[in-house]
């Protein structure tokens, strides 16, 4: 296939039929793909068309699918999502890019109030194929506003469902699947993650055989289970291999999706292991991790050796770039949450 | 006002005797329909109505220019006489009001009418949307399997209808100038009917007029009677011929006023006189069109009689369907929120079913 995606960077291709990109190639692969696929499909947001978008991520899709297929928007977000309201009810599958994070606020209503709720007002006659791009969380010293983890907000709105990838694989296979999907689905995109590279098998996204619709087990261990998404998992993994130098066997799952949350999935992992430990950049009051220790707690009480810890961002505003490394969980703070779980003794 | 180019807005042919008591006819059967929901409501029928009395002109006239084999329509809370002229099915319709279903049992995609928007503005931007929608399919990347392009090169309109208060949201802002730079095929229609609930349109808008603002979006914009049945046919024809014909967006600003209250919650008498009500409200469109059928020969009293027979049998039946219909199962609660539900939305209709001993 045609890899001008990926103009002046060689593809490296690996023994095992892989490829080695970044997650930003990745994600501009799968959307090529999905245009390529799916004559439905509109890609549109502010500066997606000419320019790229601001990451790149459409860089290249308008001179190869049209303008008519990637456009670029007047510069307001709720615009742009009522837009997508009613270009999924003329039939087409938009794929509307919100710049950061922190600008689907103003879009908010037309999120909640509209996108959330057309298939169920309408009684299913009017489905919102909605796949809402937005490039999530920290760890870029970027101005305010541009580093925000809002899942548990859009986990939290009926009707809507919350996908974030990890790496470029899944976020290849993720997007490609969260842009057939025939509901709206919130597609978090960890920003710090866009340029790392990583090894992505186009054919097959899970050689187990796994759902797309599930957790994924990135590192199988047996003394602790560390629960995580987006840019999170990545340092889990981290920590897992410096923990493994002190003997502490750590499984890491990555959730991958965060509505719905895949409770099999925590339910079979942390019956194994008998410990959790859930880690994420957004506030901790009512953040997601609160959920995922629910329904540890719900399905493995009596397996636990300890209570489910949440290593997560604080209660405050997100931080300026100085601060933010004292703000998203580090390899210290999670190493600290997994000693908290290791040494609980019941009182 | 009025800024829309004659030529693109192809003269309309004049209306015929019989469309003029076509629009009669339907004038009353909303009349009626609209009056008597509030006795349902009164009688515990239905728990609770937004009337349209003194916008009956407004919304027969804008409904009747549409062509529901292509344009699509996107309502407030407050458009019964735009679904009746439509040929909705009225008792899906007024469902909405029974608290049936929010956005009401009839089917949008057949009617052409989107559900029941509660939302003040809320669905002026997806009219937008939809309007590009209709571009891109005329081209030659749309969905070929939902839109074709048009056999006679005339693209399908979306209308959409929102209000004096409606104005004041960020949203409209968005939608008219979204519109404007896509060259959208959207007739902004604008039912001024005075009142925002209890607040006046000179404490509303800027500026005391909505059709004002279009010019600053480059955007043609008629101010009209909207008491006068025929003025509002002949307005929004216009404005269909412009957006159709692809030349963008056009704004109606229909002059009219809420002789009523704002819902049957509302209490006028804590915010306007019956002075104040009378001068503001004018003459009874419906008055007003029927003594011009009669100066002009074109219906008589026999013909009214007739018109009035009519829309109470209508009503009969619209209220005998209405107080037939039961609840919706509470699974569709469930069902009806995703196409592709998750495990955590079945485990909890699950628990409902057992709990509320619905096994």
């Amino acid at each position: 296939m045609s890899n001008s995606i990926l103009e002046g960077e060689a593809l490296v291709e690996s023994p095992a039929a892989t490829t080695v990109m970044s997650m930003q190639q990745a994600l501009n692969r799968a959307l090529d793909e999905v245009l390529a696929e799916n004559p439905k499909t509109l890609i549109f947001g502010e500066d997606c068309g000419r320019l790229g978008g601001v990451f790149r991520i459409t860089d290249g899709l308008q001179a190869r699918h049209g303008e008519r297929r990637v456009f670029d928007t007047p510069l307001a977000e709720s615009g742009i999502l009522g837009m997508s309201v009613g270009l999924a009810m003329a039939g087409f599958h938009p794929i509307p890019e919100v710049q950061f994070d922190g600008f689907a606020y103003p879009a908010i209503n037309q999120i909640v109030c509209q996108i959330a709720r057309m298939n169920y007002r309408s009684r299913g006659t009017l489905p919102m194929p909605i796949t809402l791009r937005v490039p999530s969380f920290g760890g870029i010293r970027a101005p305010e506003h541009h580093g925000e983890s809002l899942e548990s907000l859009f986990a939290h709105v009926p009707g809507l469902k919350v996908v974030s990838p990890s790496n470029p694989h899944e976020a290849y296979h993720l997007l490609k699947y969260a842009a057939t999907r025939p509901d709206p689905v919130i597609f978090m995109e960890p920003k710090s993650r866009y340029w790392q590279k990583g090894e992505v098998d186009v054919a097959r996204h899970d050689a187990a055989g796994g759902s797309p619709t599930g957790a994924k087990v990135m590192r199988e261990g047996r003394h602790l289970t560390l629960v995580a998404w987006g840019a999170m998992v990545a340092r889990c993994l981290q920590v897992a291999e410096l923990a493994a130098e002190d003997g502490i066997d750590i499984e890491v799952l990555d959730l991958r999706w965060l509505k719905p949350i895949d409770a099999a999935a925590l339910a079979a992992s942390v019956r194994k292991t008998r410990r959790a430990v859930v880690v994420h950049e957004a506030p901790l009051t009512s953040g997601l991790g609160a959920e995922v220790a629910q329904l540890i707690t719900q399905s493995c009480f009596d397996t636990l050796r300890g209570p489910v810890e949440r290593v997560t961002g604080f209660d405050v505003p997100y931080p300026s770039g100085d601060l933010e490394d004292e703000y998203i969980p580090n390899i210290d703070r999670i190493l600290f949450g997994i000693q908290r779980v290791l040494e609980y003794k019941r009182g | 006002m009025d800024t829309l180019p004659v030529a693109s807005g192809a003269a309309a042919e004049p209306l015929t005797p019989a469309q003029l008591r076509e629009l009669y006819s339907l004038m009353v059967a909303v009349r009626h329909l609209d009056t008597s929901a509030i006795a349902w409501q009164r009688q515990g029928i239905i728990p609770g109505y937004a009337p349209e009395l003194g916008q009956e002109a407004a919304q027969v006239g804008s409904g009747y220019a549409v062509d529901t084999t292509r344009d699509f329509v996107f309502p407030t809370y407050r458009e019964m006489g735009v679904a009746r002229t439509m040929g909705v099915d009225m008792v899906a319709y007024m469902s909405t009001h029974k608290a049936t279903w929010h956005g009401g049992l009839y089917d949008p995609l057949e009617s052409r009418l989107a559900p029941i928007q509660a939302v003040v503005a809320g669905s002026v931007l997806h009219a937008v949307g939809w309007a590009h929608g209709q571009t891109l399919a005329a081209g030659t990347a749309g969905p070929s399997t939902v839109n074709t392009a048009p056999a006679d090169g005339k693209l399908g309109v979306a209308l959409t209808y929102f209000g004096d208060g409606a104005s004041s949201q960020g949203d409209v802002h968005e939608a008219l100038n979204f519109a404007a730079v896509m060259k959208a095929p959207v007739v902004f229609f604008v039912q001024n009917n005075g009142w925002a609930i209890s607040v006046p349109t000179e404490r509303q808008v800027a500026g005391g007029s909505v059709a004002a603002r279009a010019a600053g979006y480059g955007m043609p914009a008629l101010q009209i009677d909207g008491d006068d049945v025929v003025a509002v046919v002949e307005a929004t024809r216009r404005a269909f011929a412009h957006a159709r014909a692809g030349n963008g967006p056009v704004l109606i600003e229909a002059m009219t006023y809420r002789r009523g209250p704002h819902s049957t919650s509302d209490d006028p008498g804590r915010y306007r006189s019956l002075d104040e009500e009378r001068d503001g409200a004018g003459t009874d469109p419906l008055e007003r069109f029927r003594q011009r059928l009669l100066a002009d020969g074109i219906a008589d009293e026999a013909f009214f009689a007739e018109a009035l027979a009519a829309a109470k049998a209508e009503e009969e039946q619209i209220r005998t369907g209405i107080q037939a219909l039961g609840s919706r199962p509470g699974t569709e609660m469930f069902d009806l929120v995703f196409q592709e539900t998750t495990p955590a939305l079945q485990a909890q209709a699950a628990s409902w079913r057992e709990e509320s001993e619905h096994v």
